[in-house]
């Protein structure tokens, strides 16, 4: 099995481990971790340096009764979370972003946003952060455009080039508000990626200044 | 469930610590090894041992509420939450895995994720190691685990020689909330002192977790 070969670089994966970032950054970079066993052995060890840092910090004592409250709770029903066991066939859709979309891909009601490419957004409440999943049909191109703020994708089926590589299931581009690209999806399977965006892409190329009126984005 | 008997020491610093005499013998007085904090999990997942929980709250209560409270929680609502984390290590104690983490290591991913709940009001994404979909680690994975649970004693030795701006600036990494991440990445791409002092702690440490015992 093929393991990515874009990541979410060291800054990202200290926000997850610390647990700075947002709801949508951290599904997307999360995600990624089930693709990546690499990233994974780093998030451990940056979680490890947390650990020490909890053990190091000067403590601050709890009220006297704090552990006799505590141990009255201890037999609180909620013990015992029922294990979500996944059927053990091939999924495209990693956790934890399956358990946010809740339903099978082929389920999706897919937008159309413009010919080829189609979204569907989750229901995240990070404003101005939206997350999308954005489906671009094999050889589509999508609009050449460029973003307000920083944009994250992760790729989750096919595959897709730009200016910058190609980019296949697992891999993760983090492009900040001067990069201007032109995604255009591989042969193959459908590209299906997992967007975060910060704020409002904006389209550049010659049709495209005219359809920032028209595209939800 | 039996009770185990447990009592409760009253050390210097205002912690309240209960232990099971027995059983944590390496922490009788005068000897300067710290209990083996991922045996008191294991106890607790394995016995519903409340004396062993009684003493992973002696230690780690006092270090969350302090953790909590330097990322802005009021007292009263840190100690709620304090609540809320020790309530989940007695609820999930058998989902720990000394192999892949220290115990104050899981303790602090579990405090991190409460917080984010509960304050944020968001939910925390959370990676499951049992997913089907779940890319396999590549190379014998066991070797590596073992080898950053040896080295948690030289990484607190590290911790103690980085120079102090480095080790200042890694507090307020995990102990300050910073501004939504995604603002950090569009304004942190040349990357400024700060951010490479960062780095070279992070690396700092890295390199000992990865160099053979």
């Amino acid at each position: 099995m093929t393991t990515p070969s874009h990541h979410p670089g060291e800054e990202l994966l200290l926000d997850y481990a610390d647990g700075s970032l947002s709801e949508p950054a951290a599904l997307a970079v999360a995600t990624h971790l089930a693709l990546c066993p690499e990233c994974r052995l780093q998030v451990a060890a940056l979680e490890a340096v947390g650990g020490l840092l909890l053990e190091e910090t000067a403590p601050v004592p709890v009220s006297v009764d704090c552990l006799s409250r505590l141990m009255a709770r201890l037999e609180e029903t909620g013990g015992a979370p029922p294990t979500h066991r996944s059927p053990a066939e091939a999924i495209l859709i990693p956790q934890p972003l399956r358990g946010y979309l809740g339903m099978p891909v082929a389920q999706i009601p897919w937008q159309p946003v413009l010919p080829g490419l189609d979204e569907y957004c989750l229901a995240i409440d990070a404003r101005p952060i939206k997350t999308r999943l954005i489906r671009l049909r094999a050889e589509a191109a999508a609009p050449r455009h460029t973003h307000d703020g920083a944009e994250i994708t992760l790729v989750l089926d096919g595959g897709f080039h730009d200016e910058f590589g190609h980019y296949r299931r697992g891999d993760m581009t983090i492009y900040g508000p001067e990069i201007e690209h032109r995604p255009t999806a591989e042969a193959g399977p459908d590209c299906l990626c997992l967007t975060v965006t910060e704020a409002p892409l904006r389209l550049t190329g010659p049709i495209g200044r005219w359809l920032n009126a028209l595209v939800r984005y | 469930m039996a009770f185990a008997p447990y009592r409760t020491v009253r050390l210097a610093e205002g912690e309240a610590l209960a232990f099971n005499a027995g059983m944590i013998e390496n922490s009788i007085p005068g000897d300067a090894r710290p209990p083996d904090w991922s045996r008191l999990v294991e106890a607790v997942a394995n016995e519903r041992d409340r004396a062993a929980f009684g003493a992973l709250f002696g230690h780690f209560a006092p270090r969350l509420k302090a953790y909590l409270m330097r990322l802005g929680t009021e007292p009263t609502a840190a100690e709620e939450l304090v609540q809320e984390v020790m309530l989940t290590v007695w609820r999930r104690a058998d989902t720990f895995d000394s192999q892949q983490a220290s115990a104050s290591t899981w303790i602090f991913t579990i405090a991190r994720n409460k917080r984010v709940d509960s304050l944020r009001r968001e939910r925390r994404p959370e990676i499951d190691l049992n997913d089907p979909a779940l890319v396999p680690d590549t190379e014998q994975p066991a070797d590596k685990k073992i080898e950053m649970f040896q080295t948690s004693n030289r990484l607190h030795q590290a911790l103690a020689t980085l120079p102090r701006e480095q080790a200042d600036l890694l507090q307020q990494a995990y102990f300050e909330e910073k501004p939504h991440s995604l603002i950090s990445v569009e304004r942190g791409i040349p990357l400024g002192t700060v951010k490479s002092r960062l780095r070279l702690a992070l690396d700092k440490l890295r390199k000992i977790m990865r160099e053979a015992p």
